[in-house]
């Protein structure tokens, strides 16, 4: 099942390479986490530059027609460098859904803009108390009038992104009860507008997020009234699959950094890399991310054939992966001692950065039953 | 679980219950003690305790200690971590006192004693180095005798709140010909001497708790040294030792489980699947923490009856420090997608944190409780000690 990468796969992974080589060290991300806004819109612009931000998408939207194979690319090389800037809120979640769900007119308006790295989108499902059932919603919409329009009522949370972000797409109730999978419907939603209010906070792995409230926002319609939960899980699916080739970057990363690490590093008279319990850990970690990356070939191959079952497939990998990058992160931090704990070092921030994205939709407790329950349904 | 107490000791028991009760200052109750609180706040409780005598259990009554037998220190240790006190500062009271007690000269004794005791001195433990983290007897900061003065060169690490240290104890090497061991020595340096520099380390969880210490040229007055020059290892090992069954943490555990059902239950809706899952992860944890608990109780009956418990401590210290990882993982699992939410460094009302207030610190609980596996002496290091000292291996 080992993936042969064509020419122009393999170019656009040494390209992205040699830009965050070039670009995207350790002290560069620090320098952005503790900027201002925390990203920077000139690594943005260089990755619109390059094509990143295009990828994805169908040639008839304007993009390179990649799909989850270059974005499986991109997000490997993104993890191995810990980058903060919203590649998969942008593109892989909000530009994959009006893709998806938009009509023809949302497409030409919205997908030229994010190609070009001029807007930034954030997605705002998750609610006080939804956890991480993507049909729990009690935010409300409300036809406005007689036009398209739709008003908004409602409080978000822990919207990843948003802070950044231009525009929203907001998962709100037309119809139906609190966990209703029916109802549920998508909208755009200027996030600069007057009656929504955003607070901000930082994140552990050095992003911003908010929660929202939503006052009679109004929003346009993305997709078929109702029907928003089932464009969501697709949303979904194709996230995890980001977030997946993200932790794959990671794991290989920690395993680099802590292999290196057992060979120098000197205790008792020899280096710790020379002891058998060591070893052995060492093993179970790379044998985690020979697992890991199969895995993740597996889905995002999947993914491009939108295989039937490709749902369960995506909630299987993220608990997999989740589960093994964990237990690498763990390893590395533990094997690395005290340095470990510190800010200083890159191996504490790719424990963080994993411990996030076991958090985004979905921890692997959740996928792992989903993936069970799936199979039951089937 | 309790010990079966004598009718006295339980007395003392109510009594110590009821004098935190009545006595813990209000003000040290902040979302994260072991960050949140200044210098000052910190020592509050360490006064109180200082003016009941209650402030070094361990000590001999003629040192300042309250004289208590081995199962009212142990019930003095229930008791206040179970009602979640700040433990006065170990490096002051358990670890280098006893050391100068014990070790040390009268003059020694009368000049740092009593203001261990009272709180105006506060230490920090000058151990580990960059090059000597579990193989502590490679120290390389070197002392070298001039006169009267040791003059002292080295870098400390991992020095546990060094920022607000008067002191620091240290392992410096005082013969360099002599095997590893044998050429250490014992020494007590003043924070304010020329050439002692503090850095601070910042860790994954964005606080200060840890520094740098460098020394460059320090000059210590041999007065200050411990007991006998090069015989240091002996002091630091009878130091290490003295923790014994503190290293569990059952009071601190159980206090976080606890808090966990609740958040628990407040966050996860019975009717959903993920809600027996955790109450069963939970049974698990409380049953690790029982078991441990019954050891504890087990090795604490025995001490009583004057058995040396042996490598109990590693056996202690793998465990608890393993459960209440398991702990805080479990808590920053429970408060879901809170969970991505961290404070910031130093904390500020000003920062927004979103979710109940009981979810606030469980991010950096989490990330902090890495270290626990790491310090004092690794799981792995505690494991060869059992390898090697109980299973003769």
């Amino acid at each position: 099942m080992d993936i042969q990468f064509t020419e122009e796969q393999e170019l656009l992974r040494s390209s992205v390479q040699r830009l965050l080589r070039d670009q995207y060290d350790l002290d560069a991300r620090r320098r952005i986490v503790a900027s201002e806004e925390g990203f920077s819109r000139k690594h943005w612009a260089a990755f619109a530059e390059l094509g990143l931000l295009a990828a994805p998408f169908a040639e008839d939207v304007g993009g390179l027609g990649g799909g989850p194979l270059s974005t499986m690319i991109i997000m490997q090389e993104f993890g191995r460098h810990l980058v903060v800037e919203p590649f998969v809120e942008t593109v892989v979640v909000a530009g994959g859904l009006i893709e998806q769900a938009g009509s023809e007119e949302q497409k030409q308006a919205l997908i030229p803009d994010i190609v070009a790295g001029t807007k930034l989108w954030a997605l705002a499902w998750a609610e006080k108390g939804s956890r991480f059932d993507l049909a729990t919603v009690t935010t409300t919409a409300r036809r406005d009038g007689d036009d398209a329009g739709y008003l908004l009522t409602g409080e978000k949370t822990a919207v990843l992104a948003a802070p950044w972000a231009d525009h929203l797409i907001v998962s709100a109730r037309t119809s139906g009860h609190r966990h209703d999978r029916g109802g549920v419907s998508l909208f755009v939603v200027d996030r600069r507008v007057a009656n929504l209010d955003l607070q901000s906070f930082k994140t552990i792995d050095g992003r911003r997020a908010a929660e929202i409230s939503l006052r009679g926002v109004r929003g346009q319609l993305l997709g078929k009234e109702g029907e928003g939960v089932a464009a969501l899980e697709a949303c979904r699916d194709r996230a995890i699959g980001a977030l997946c080739a993200e932790i794959v970057g990671a794991i290989g990363e920690l395993n680099a950094a802590t292999l290196e690490y057992s060979k120098t590093r000197k205790q008792f008279g020899t280096t710790i890399g020379s002891f058998q319990v060591l070893q052995h850990r060492m093993v179970d970690m790379f044998i985690a991310h020979q697992e890991a990356l199969s895995l993740m070939q597996h889905l995002s191959l999947s993914l491009g054939a939108s295989d039937a079952g490709v749902s369960r497939l995506a909630s299987g990998a993220k608990s997999k992966i989740g589960y093994s990058g964990k237990f690498v992160a763990d390893q590395a931090v533990q094997l690395h001692g005290g340095m470990g704990m510190t800010d200083e070092l890159n191996v504490g921030h790719y424990f963080k950065r994993i411990s996030s994205i076991n958090i985004q939709l979905g921890d692997p407790a959740y996928h792992v039953l989903r993936y069970a329950q799936l199979d039951a349904a089937a | 679980m309790e010990l079966a107490l004598s009718p006295e000791d339980a007395a003392f028991r109510d009594e110590v219950r009821a004098f935190i009760q009545d006595n813990y200052p209000a003000e040290m109750r902040v979302a994260n003690p072991e960050t949140d609180l200044s210098k000052e706040h910190m020592l509050l409780w360490h006064r109180i305790l200082h003016k009941k005598g209650w402030i070094a259990p361990l000590w001999p009554k003629e040192y300042g200690g309250p004289g208590w037998s081995i199962t009212r220190r142990f019930i003095f240790e229930q008791e206040t971590t179970r009602a979640g006190t700040l433990p006065p500062l170990a490096f002051s009271v358990t670890m280098v006192g006893p050391v100068i007690y014990t070790f040390g000269n009268d003059a020694q004794k009368q000049k740092f004693l009593p203001r261990i005791l009272s709180g105006e001195d506060w230490w920090c433990q000058g151990y580990s180095e960059p090059g000597s983290g579990s193989d502590l007897a490679t120290v390389r900061t070197k002392a070298v005798r001039d006169g009267d003065h040791y003059i002292v060169n080295g870098h400390k690490t991992w020095t546990t709140l060094a920022q607000h240290a008067d002191w620091i104890f240290c392992l410096v090497r005082t013969d360099p010909a002599a095997k590893p061991q044998s050429g250490i020595s014992f020494l007590l340096i003043d924070m304010k001497s020329p050439g002692v520099t503090v850095r601070p380390i910042i860790t994954i969880d964005g606080s200060h708790e840890v520094n740098d210490v460098f020394l460059e040229n320090v000059r210590v007055p041999v007065e200050n040294l411990i007991g006998e020059e090069n015989k240091g290892w002996t002091y630091a090992k009878f130091l290490l030792g003295n923790e014994r069954t503190s290293m569990a943490g059952i009071g601190r555990s159980t206090r976080y489980i606890e808090r966990l059902k609740k958040i628990v239950k407040a966050e996860i809706p019975e009717d959903d699947p993920a809600h027996l899952e955790f109450i069963r992860d939970i049974a698990r944890v409380e049953l690790d923490v029982l078991a441990l608990e019954a050891t504890e109780l087990r090795v604490v009956a025995q001490m009583a009856r004057g058995i040396d418990p042996g490598p109990a401590a590693s056996l202690f210290k793998i465990r608890g420090t393993e459960v209440f990882q398991n702990i805080t993982e479990l808590t920053h699992r429970a408060i879901g997608n809170y969970g991505l939410a961290l404070r910031e460094h130093p904390v500020s009302a000003n920062h927004f944190m979103p979710g109940p207030d009981y979810g606030h610190t469980a991010s950096e609980k989490y990330l902090n409780s890495r270290k626990l596996s790491i310090y004092g002496g690794s799981n792995e290091i505690q494991r060869n000690i059992i390898a090697k000292a109980v299973l003769g291996l």
